[in-house]
C-alpha cells in the first residue's frame, strides 16, 4: 500500500516556547508552565474560558492544536473531519498523583470530580474536540518513545479507509514542568507551499528537529 | 485489496472465573461478581466485582512460582498465557495493551517509586514475561479502550505493519477510581441495573481480557470471527458526559457499517455499553433508535461484570463471541422495566437465536465512542 499523504501543518509547544510551521513564534523567559501557557493564550489572543478549567495537559494539547487549527478551522459551526490520534510517556500521571493526594489523607480527604475527569489522558483530545467541531475518529496512546512508525500507518488507515479527510497526529507528554507537544496535520493533498511527505522522515525530523522548516 | 482481519482465539480472568468456559456457564445461571464490600479508604460499604485473591494467587501458582507481580499483572499473564501459548509471537507480531489506570493504586505506596504507576512501565513488564519483540501499544482512551484495542489491532494489521496481534485489556477496582466515580454521585447504591427504571448509578468491577487476532487464513478455526467494520468518533460535546443526541455514537455504528457494507437487518445481538447511569443508557437508546437498531436484541453485561473501565469492551467482546458460537443469548441481568426514554429490546430470556453478526459499542468520559461489527466464520 503505497499512499502519498501530507504534512501541511505543525505546532511545537517547548521550553517556554512556540514553533509554528518551524518559525519560532513566542517565547517566554522564567516562567513555569502555568505562567508560560497563560501568556501563549493571551499572545495568540486565544478566547475560551474553558481553558482556565483544564489540567496542564489538557492546557498544553489545547494549545498546541489551537495555534495549529486556527489557520485550517474556519468555523466551528461547520463540522471539521479531522481525527485526532494523540500518544505520549505519562499518560494523566500529572493529574493521577494530584488526585492522590487529595485522597491519602483521612482528615483532609478531598475528591473533586472536576479533578478526577483529567485523570484519562484522552480529556484533552475531548477538549480539542469540543471547541473545534470535531465529531471525527479520536484515540489516545502511550509509548515510552514517540511512535512515528505507529503515528504514520494509523494516520495513513483513517485517511485510506475514508474515516477521516484529515488527521491530526501527535506527541502531547506532560509530567509537572517537564512537557512537550508536537503536534501535525496529515492530509490527502499538498495543500500550501510548505507542505512535506508524509514519511518517516519527515515525522522523526519533526520530532527532533523544532527548527526544521516544514 | 483489504486484509480480512480475524480473532481467533480468546480468554479472560473475571470473578466468575478464570477462562471463557467458566464465565459462560456463570452467565447462563445468572450469577454475578458483583458483591457487597466494606471499608476501602474512605469508603465504608459498596457494591463491587472484586477477584478473590486468594483463589487468583491459587491459579497463578499453577502457571509461575515467581510471585513478584501486582494483582493486575497476575491477571494479566493469567489471561495471556493460553493465548500466548498456543499462537507465536514473531517481529510482525503486535502487543495491544488496553487501560485506563493500570497499576494505578501503586501510588497509594509511598515507597514505590512514581514511575512504576506509568502505564508503559506496566506493558513493557508483561510484554518482557512473555517476550514480545516490539514495543507494546498502549491504549489509554477511558471507558471505550477495551473495543478501541480491537480496531486498533485490525486497523495496524490492515496497513501490513503487523501480521497478527494479542490484545490485553485490564483494570483492577482501586480506592483512586472507587472515590472518583463517588465524587460524581455515579455510584449505584445497589448491584447497578442498566436500561431500567430505577437504575441509579455505576457498579465497579475489574478483570482481564485478551484475544489473538490474525490476517492469516491459515489460523481460522471453527469458531473465529471477522471484524468487519468499526470506528470511534467523539461527541464534541462534554467531557464528563454523553451527548444528548448520542451523535458519536450513531456516527461510530454508521462507519462500521459503511466500511463492512453490512445491512443493518443482519446484525442479531447488540452488547452495548450499558453503564447503568441516566444519561448513558438514555443516550444509546437515542442512537439505536436513530439508527433503526431498537428492536435488535441488546444487553449489557455491567450487572454481571459491573464496569470493568478498560477491559469492560473486549470482556464484553469476548462473551458476545461466546453467545454468537452457542447461538444463545445473555440475558441483561439487573433488567426489569425499561427506563429510557425510547423503546430497545433488552434481553430478558437467554433465547436460541442464530447469530451470524453482532455489534460491540461503547462510550466514555472525553466523548469518546468505539464501534465495532463481527462476522462469524463458517
Amino acid at each position: 500500500m503505497e499512499f502519498n499523504n501530507y504534512i501541511s501543518e505543525s505546532c511545537v509547544i517547548e521550553d517556554n516556547a512556540v514553533f509554528l510551521s518551524g518559525e519560532n513564534s513566542f517565547i517566554l523567559d522564567d516562567a513555569n508552565f502555568s505562567e508560560f501557557s497563560k501568556a501563549v493564550y493571551k499572545k495568540f489572543e486565544i478566547e475560551y474560558p474553558k481553558f482556565f478549567k483544564m489540567d496542564n495537559l489538557s492546557k498544553l494539547a489545547f494549545l498546541s492544536a489551537e495555534l495549529l487549527l486556527k489557520e485550517v478551522v474556519q468555523s466551528n459551526e461547520q463540522e471539521n473531519d479531522i481525527a485526532v490520534v494523540f500518544a505520549n510517556r505519562s499518560s494523566s500521571l500529572d493529574t493521577d498523583v494530584k488526585y492522590q493526594e487529595s485522597i491519602a489523607s483521612k482528615d483532609n480527604y478531598f475528591p473533586s470530580p472536576a479533578v478526577f475527569v483529567y485523570t484519562l489522558p484522552n480529556i484533552c483530545i475531548g477538549e480539542i474536540s469540543i471547541k473545534n467541531n470535531l465529531k471525527s475518529e479520536n484515540a489516545f496512546f502511550v509509548f515510552e518513545e514517540f511512535p512515528a512508525e505507529f503515528m504514520m500507518h494509523y494516520a495513513n488507515n483513517l485517511l485510506e479507509s475514508e474515516k477521516a479527510e484529515k488527521v491530526l497526529c501527535g506527541w502531547t507528554e506532560l509530567y509537572k514542568e517537564n512537557y512537550r507537544a508536537v503536534v501535525y496535520l496529515v492530509e490527502k493533498t499538498s495543500s500550501n507551499s510548505f507542505s512535506k511527505e508524509h514519511n518517516i522522515e519527515t515525522i522523526k525530523q519533526l520530532y527532533t528537529n523544532t527548527l526544521w522548516t516544514l | 485489496m483489504k486484509k480480512n482481519v480475524y480473532i481467533t482465539a480468546s480468554s479472560c480472568v473475571t470473578p466468575l472465573g478464570f477462562d471463557v468456559a467458566s464465565n459462560w456457564d456463570a452467565l447462563q445461571n445468572n450469577l454475578s461478581g458483583i458483591k457487597k464490600h466494606q471499608n476501602i479508604g474512605q469508603l465504608e460499604s459498596f457494591y463491587a466485582s472484586i477477584v478473590d485473591s486468594n483463589k487468583l494467587d491459587l491459579a497463578f501458582s499453577k502457571v509461575e512460582s515467581n510471585h513478584h507481580f501486582t494483582k493486575l499483572e497476575k491477571m494479566m499473564i493469567l489471561a495471556l498465557k493460553p493465548l500466548v501459548e498456543e499462537n507465536k509471537i514473531s517481529k510482525k507480531t503486535a502487543f495491544i495493551f488496553s487501560t485506563t489506570k493500570g497499576n494505578i493504586s501503586l501510588l497509594e505506596d509511598k515507597k514505590v517509586s512514581v514511575e512504576n504507576a506509568q502505564l508503559a512501565a506496566l506493558a513493557k513488564k508483561i510484554s518482557a514475561y512473555f517476550g514480545f519483540e516490539v514495543e507494546p501499544i498502549v491504549v489509554s482512551n477511558a471507558c471505550v479502550s477495551g473495543i478501541l484495542a480491537v480496531s486498533v489491532a485490525k486497523r495496524m494489521i490492515e496497513t501490513g505493519l503487523y501480521e497478527n496481534a494479542f490484545v490485553v485489556a485490564g483494570d483492577e477496582v482501586s480506592e483512586f477510581v472507587l472515590s472518583g466515580f463517588n465524587s460524581f454521585q455515579a455510584m449505584s447504591a445497589e448491584p447497578c441495573k442498566p436500561y431500567d427504571a430505577n437504575r441509579t448509578g455505576v457498579t465497579l468491577g475489574e478483570a482481564v481480557a485478551a484475544v489473538y487476532i490474525t490476517a492469516n487464513e491459515d489460523e481460522l478455526k471453527s469458531n473465529s470471527f471477522r471484524i468487519i467494520g468499526d470506528g470511534a468518533v467523539n461527541d464534541a460535546n462534554h467531557i464528563s458526559g454523553p451527548s444528548r443526541t448520542g451523535e458519536g455514537l450513531f456516527r461510530s455504528i454508521e462507519s462500521a457499517f459503511k466500511e463492512a457494507k453490512l445491512e443493518k437487518n443482519k446484525v442479531k445481538y447488540i452488547s452495548a455499553h450499558g453503564t447503568a447511569t441516566l444519561y448513558n443508557d438514555e443516550m444509546e437508546a437515542i442512537a439505536f433508535n436513530r439508527l433503526g437498531l431498537q428492536n435488535v436484541p441488546v444487553n449489557s453485561l455491567k450487572g454481571y461484570y459491573g464496569h470493568t473501565l478498560g477491559a469492560s469492551g473486549l470482556l464484553e467482546t469476548v462473551m458476545a463471541m461466546e453467545s454468537a458460537k452457542q447461538n444463545r443469548l445473555i440475558v441483561s441481568k439487573g433488567y426489569s422495566d425499561l427506563g429510557v426514554s425510547q423503546e430497545i429490546n433488552v434481553i430478558t430470556d437467554n433465547d436460541v437465536i442464530e447469530m451470524d453478526y453482532f455489534l460491540k459499542t461503547a462510550s466514555g468520559f472525553g466523548g469518546c465512542n468505539t464501534a465495532v461489527l463481527f462476522e462469524k466464520v463458517s
